[in-house]
């Protein structure tokens, strides 16, 4: 029976449309409606069905952010993770927060709750870096099981199914152990009502970073964030000469 | 740089059900003049000379005559209706609208106008060679007023392409249903399309503020103004609101867009039975007041219809009902406490049995599509006698249950599912194809229990070439008279969408 530390970050809602801020210092977040990464939510549906299998004793989730991260949180939790950590981080620090010191927390963490694994999006959709279960199983080295579209129980751990360039690679680890969560793992599900109500009650504690003795000093300086370019308008031609005349006079033939 | 000339389109960024399940099927439908027996009225023939002349208005492109590339618009998106039109017109401008429809008037030419071709009763195609006059191109934006809220533009514009422009303005439009991908908001406003948030935001005759029509003699009617209140004389535009192009074409139109909430919210319940889904009808009207903005119902077989045949997922598990309730508010903590009260007493009530709440708007966007994609969904079953009805609440559920027992298992399905804030459930029963035999144990048994009920036989779909004849179990001899004379005012020769709406006098008496 293995203890999961589930780590998700709020990131903009997918179905949102990004803008810049006029100042080209970073994305418009303000009022904007914000839900879990989607890659996090997998993550969580595999340590909630471990559970639900027997597989895992307790679902822990993290998450590192403003107070807001905790409406997340309570996600995770109706979703069915018994408690949460919120690692408080606000303001600048969060700005420049980066895979490093997440991992640096949730190696910190694991190593606090005894969790036996730790299980994350392969990535968030924000930032896309892709680094977080990397690094945390370095730090801890452990074990790690990166882009697993199916975890199951073997004998002495785990054997992962990877997807990879071109098809499946299935690794055995030991435990403990890090996965990282890809698309096809599961489909999660819904908070039903009745665990949105109960999630209201779970246990969530509330840490910085300072307690857990990571520092969070910057170690990147954003410079520019900018639009991606506008895609050109298409056109339609009445026929194929046509087509081929303006390629020709385009210079593309 | 090679831009002949360039067309506004806007990305759609979701895989379209209605293109979908539009296509499941190669099977060419029949001729809607075999199928229902009609007889093609006295209308001249298009000939090569009537093309030459259109291409003196038009551009050679947006003269379609090839079969194959005419096909398309000769059929409705739920295969029902097939016309053999030989011609598709696609003018850019009012004025291109203007000569075409001058000419056919004087040749007597029949037209049929055509918008986005997601209409349910066969009337955006012809019976016979009607000219298509597709306004797919008349697509352009041309004003939006963000303080009065005011969006004035074409009439080919894509709903979707609308609320996604308005949307970065901070408004919204106020009309919203499952077709919006393709939808023009031309077809909506001819139609009076209903939708999903008329609750809230109320119906088209109350959020258009303007229209500019082409009579069919070529007459421009001009009422595009962007004002709230205008009592001067008759009032114009809303004879064109609903008339499902049979009394003019619409070319532009003035609609009001209502503040973008910046709260939203949305449950998808299972419940017990029909009687329970009225009683939490009437707790959310109580509990959340005025951030309702839709109630929404689907029965069991809707539900496992669409999760079935589009392999879509089902938040929570089999229910005999399920209900699906929306709010629009400006504070999300006074939105939230009210839900939260509504949710909890419905939970402990056993109104609710189950179900998941979210304000993620892509959650959101997830459950409305099961939602949106059960009028597309039928159509994997092969064919789908859809019937569009609004009846008393306390009976609005009945002849779906009286249909079960009636067909037994001579159909694939029956279910229903709809607006219950507006009294309007779509009962649809599918069949593996068309067969008249079921169609004569429909029709018009349905008409005359809705007519019994005091319901009306078309809620939100219209009438269009699928129900003229029917038209008698909701309109009275004399309102049908009247209509009939304003037909002959505005359209003398009748060359606007024949075969449409009003029933012929013969046939009728």
């Amino acid at each position: 029976m293995a203890r999961v530390l589930v780590g998700v970050k709020r990131v903009i809602d997918y179905a949102v449309k990004i803008r810049v801020k006029p100042d080209k210092s970073g994305v418009v977040t303000d009022g904007v409606k914000h839900s879990m990464n989607p890659f996090d939510e997998i993550a969580v549906e595999e340590a909630v069905r471990m559970k639900e299998k027997k597989l895992a004793s307790e679902v822990i989730a993290v998450s590192c952010g403003p107070t807001q991260a905790q409406e997340t949180l309570r996600t995770a939790l109706a979703m069915g993770a018994d408690r949460a950590i919120h690692v408080e981080v606000a303001g600048a620090e969060y700005e420049t927060l980066q895979p490093l010191h997440v991992a640096k927390i949730l190696a910190k963490l694991s190593q606090d709750e005894k969790a036996d694994l730790v299980i994350v999006g392969k990535q968030a959709i924000d930032d896309d870096s892709n680094q977080t279960a990397q690094m945390t199983a370095a730090i801890l080295d452990w074990p790690q099981g990166t882009f697993a579209s199916k975890v199951e129980k073997s004998d002495s751990g785990l054997t992962v199914t990877r997807e990879i360039d071109g098809g499946l690679e299935v690794i055995k680890t030991k435990l403990p152990a890090v996965i990282s969560a890809d698309l096809r793992l599961n489909e999660p599900r819904y908070a039903t009502l009745p665990n949105i109500m109960k999630a209201k009650k779970k246990p969530m504690k509330k840490v910085s970073a300072k307690d857990l003795g990571v520092d969070l000093a910057p170690r990147i300086k954003i410079l520019s964030v900018e639009d991606p370019p506008v895609r050109q308008a298409g056109s339609i031609v009445p026929d194929v000469d046509t087509l081929v005349a303006k390629l020709k006079e385009g210079g593309h033939v | 740089m090679f831009k002949p000339f360039t067309l506004f389109v806007f990305n759609l960024n979701k895989t379209n059900v209605f293109i979908q399940a539009k296509y499941a099927t190669s099977v060419l439908p029949q001729f809607s003049a075999n199928k229902y027996a009609v007889e093609r009225k006295k209308f001249g023939t298009v000939s090569p000379s009537d093309i030459d002349y259109f291409k003196t208005i038009l551009s050679k492109e947006r003269i379609l005559t090839n079969e194959e590339d005419v096909l398309p618009y000769n059929i409705d998106w739920i295969k029902n209706c097939r016309g053999q039109s030989q011609v598709v017109l696609k003018p850019r401008t009012t004025e291109e609208v203007s000569k075409i429809l001058h000419y056919c008037n004087n040749k007597r030419l029949a037209v049929c106008p055509q918008g986005g071709n997601t209409g349910l009763v066969g009337g955006s195609v012809p019976v016979f060679d009607e000219i298509i006059l597709n306004l797919s191109l008349m697509n352009k934006i041309i004003s939006l007023d963000e303080i009065s809220g005011a969006l004035v533009c074409e009439a080919g514009c894509i709903l979707e392409n609308l609320d996604n422009y308005v949307r970065e303005h901070d408004l919204i439009m106020p009309l919203d249903l499952g077709a919006k991908g393709s939808c023009h908001i031309g077809g909506n406003i001819s139609t009076n399309a209903g939708g999903l948030r008329l609750l809230r935001y109320g119906n088209l005759h109350g959020s258009v503020l303007g229209i500019e029509a082409v009579k069919a003699d070529g007459t421009v009617i001009d009422c595009l103004r962007t004002l709230k209140k205008d009592n001067t004389g008759y009032p114009l535009k809303h004879i064109f609101i609903g008339c499902e192009g049979t009394l003019g074409v619409i070319t532009k139109v003035s609609i009001h867009c209502p503040a973008q909430p910046r709260s939203v919210s949305l449950g998808y319940f299972g419940v017990e039975k029909f009687e329970n889904v009225l009683k939490l009808y009437k707790s959310a009207k109580s509990s959340l007041g005025e951030i309702l903005s839709a109630f929404e119902m689907a029965d069991n077989e809707s539900i496992t219809s669409t999760v079935n045949n589009l392999k879509l997922s089902n938040p929570i598990g089999h229910y005999p009902m399920y209900v699906l309730v929306e709010s629009h508010g400006s504070d999300e903590k006074h939105d939230s406490e009210k839900l939260n009260r509504f949710l909890s007493e419905g939970m402990e009530t056993g109104l609710i049995l189950d179900g998941t709440v979210t304000s993620e708007p892509n959650k959101m966007k997830a459950i409305w599509n099961i939602r949106e994609s059960i009028a597309g969904s039928g159509l994997i079953d092969g064919y789908v006698f859809k019937y569009d009805v609004s009846l008393p609440l306390r009976n609005y559920y009945d002849l779906v249950e009286d249909l079960r027992k009636k067909l037994g298992d001579r159909v694939t399905r029956v279910y229903g599912y709809g607006h219950v804030g507006d009294g309007n459930i779509h009962i649809n029963v599918t069949v593996p194809q068309y067969s008249k035999e079921i169609n004569s144990e429909l029709e018009p048994y349905i008409f005359e229990q809705v007519s019994k009920l005091k319901g009306s036989i078309s809620a939100e779909h219209g009438v269009g070439f699928r129900k003229p004849q029917f038209i008698h179990y909701s309109q009275g001899d004399t309102s049908l008279q009247l209509m009939r004379d304003l037909k002959r005012t505005m359209d003398p020769n009748g060359i606007l969408n024949p075969y449409k709406v009003l029933p012929d006098v013969a046939s009728h008496e």
